[in-house]
């Protein structure tokens, strides 16, 4: 039993790591609003299947004109990718301006429940479109790259390898654009306190809404690459994949960047080891449908010992 | 030369009456005082000028520049800096960090420039980060930039949290109670420091202090608020003697007995 579980564990490492590398970048989305206004965007997961969408839509119609045999690949998926993001980046962009921007001072659970609001807008919305323009909410889209690889015992769809690609690049330079960029100290500044900020010449306002538009960006693009590695999407995916990848960014201290990232792959790898073993661990009593439950216990078990997250700071109380 | 023109203004919360009809000028490169009991709206005022509060009504320039409706973005970079009563450094950034993030609306870089890794923008950055090591420099601050803000002593963090105005590059700074806390010879290090920056940076420096001592040693000029409203203004010697100055610190009996 062991030994069957060591055979298949690269495999599962790979499929982790895959799965989050998407849990990794929809969770910097909501830590990185939840740093700077210390707010659940509930529609972050929506932002992302508007993504899905986006990226289905384009390549939908390009293979519908007949192009898409005709440019290359790669170019085709960059292209795709830019145009997800900047416009779920605006998306966002234009949601905190519309439903959160005039409950700033609102007490807190106000622009939570507005952007719950937001998110069951965004299913409705994209549903219609869907129904609208393909007679079905659940699309097929064009798959770019659904070769195989192998490398000896491991199966990788060519796709995976653009996933983590795309994920790694994403957030290396949103780590750098943060840590190095006059913008990316504003947003460290904004996030510890806003009047002051304020006070030391920066547009807060401004921050904030460079702040949505990158996150969502970051979601958006997450999104083409989701539609593009699992094929099929309806406008409910970011439901389920939005509360993971939220846990994820509990896991590992919200508000923090790099935390985020590092809970979205532990989350990934335990839930693809989760749906691995789970059955031949038990002798068949559990089986793969158990993996969410398995990859919260270990949330829950996180969270009792170290509340703050992995990598976050404890909160003081403020007297 | 007036750097700063207050005429005429009210500030009220609900009931309480925070600033009732001031009227204060500030003589460019003097340094000025304002003074008053707990409460008698010297924070306020403050928070009038850069732009953390609108007043009901009234005026406030500087330079001639209306400041009225403007936000405390906009009024800093105007060339208004200030520090805080109680310390508000951005307590888990490094030192350099907190200099920096004063020099943001100076810097031209806009986002699509960072994101081509423009030649000028990062030679921008190296510039800003340079003044920004000569600031510590300056304050004797250099030996913590890597440090966390947080991490440094309280007299230490005072002086950065004046650096971090300085970056601002203002006409006008304001010292909320810069002397609160401090011992008797780092308020005279304070006192030289604040004449120091008034030479070497043309400034123009307004602090709210309850440190008698220091107010009378640094200032030509002192305001006092009481109850919001302003019930003497002058230089020290007439202010040391002012007989509603006294009651207002002292209650009516001090003076009726003296």
């Amino acid at each position: 039993m062991i030994a069957q579980t060591l055979q298949s564990l690269p495999q599962v490492l790979v499929d982790g790591v895959t799965l989050g590398a998407v849990y990794a970048t929809v969770a910097i989305g909501y830590t990185m609003v939840y740093g700077i206004l210390e707010l659940i965007n509930f529609a972050h997961g929506e932002i992302f299947m508007s993504g899905a969408f986006i990226g289905t839509a384009i390549l939908l119609v390009l293979n519908g004109a007949g192009w898409l045999a005709h440019l290359p690949k790669l170019l085709v998926l960059l292209l795709t990718l830019l145009v997800a993001m900047a416009l779920t980046g605006l998306l966002g962009m234009g949601i905190e301006r519309v439903a959160y921007r005039p409950l700033r001072h609102a007490p807190r659970l106000i622009p939570l429940i507005s952007a719950i609001g937001v998110s069951f807008v965004l299913q409705d919305v994209v549903r219609f479109i869907a129904e609208w323009r393909t007679g079905n909410y659940i699309v097929t889209g064009v798959t770019l790259y659904g070769s195989e690889v192998n490398f000896g015992s491991i199966t990788v769809k060519s796709n995976a390898l653009f996933v983590l690609g795309a994920a790694v690049v994403m957030m290396a330079g949103l780590d750098l654009f943060v840590r190095k960029t006059k913008w990316g100290t504003a947003m460290r500044a904004v996030a510890q306190d806003k009047d002051t900020a304020a006070l030391m010449s920066i547009n807060v306002n401004r921050v904030i809404a460079l702040t949505f538009f990158m996150g969502s960006a970051l979601g958006g693009a997450t999104g083409v690459l989701f539609a593009q590695q699992y094929g099929t999407i309806d406008p409910y995916i970011g439901f389920i994949l939005g509360l993971k990848a939220f846990t994820a960014a509990v896991l590992g201290g919200i508000g923090n960047i790099r935390g985020a990232m590092f809970g979205g792959f532990v989350l990934g790898i335990l839930e693809m080891f989760a749906s691995a073993e789970l059955g031949p661990l038990t002798g068949g009593v559990l089986g793969a449908e158990y993996k969410d439950v398995f990859a919260f216990i270990i949330l829950i078990a996180v969270l009792l010992f170290k509340p703050e997250g992995l990598f976050g700071q404890a909160v003081k109380e403020k007297v | 030369m007036n750097v700063l023109e207050v005429s005429g203004v009210h500030k009220q919360f609900g009931g309480l009456v925070a600033l009732d009809d001031v009227n204060f000028q500030v003589r460019k490169g003097s340094v000025t005082a304002v003074i008053g009991p707990n409460g008698a709206g010297k924070t306020t005022f403050f928070n009038l000028i850069t732009g953390v509060y609108q007043p009901d009504r009234g005026d406030i320039r500087l330079e001639g520049k209306p400041l009225v409706g403007l936000r405390p973005d906009q009024v800093a970079m105007l060339g208004i800096a200030r520090t805080f009563q109680n310390i508000r450094l951005f307590a888990d950034l490094p030192v350099l960090d907190n200099v920096l993030v004063a020099m943001h609306g100076r810097l031209s870089a806009r986002i699509p420039g960072i994101l081509l890794g423009r030649r000028q923008i990062r030679q921008e950055e190296r510039r800003a980060i340079g003044e920004a090591y000569w600031l510590l420099e300056y304050m004797g601050l250099a030996p913590y930039a890597n440090e966390i803000a947080k991490n440094l002593p309280y007299g230490t963090q005072r002086r950065l949290e004046i650096a971090r105005a300085l970056a601002t590059h203002p006409k006008l700074l304001l010292l909320d109670e810069p002397a609160a806390g401090m011992s008797p010879r780092e308020t005279r290090e304070l006192t030289e420091m604040i004449h120091r920056l008034r030479e070497d940076f043309g400034l123009t420096v307004v602090l709210i202090e309850h440190d008698m001592k220091l107010v009378m040693n640094i200032s030509e000029h002192i305001l006092v608020l009481d109850y919001g409203r302003a019930i003497a203004e002058g230089p020290p010697e007439e202010i040391r003697n002012n007989p509603r100055v006294i009651e207002a610190y002292l209650g009516r009996g001090a003076v009726s007995g003296a």
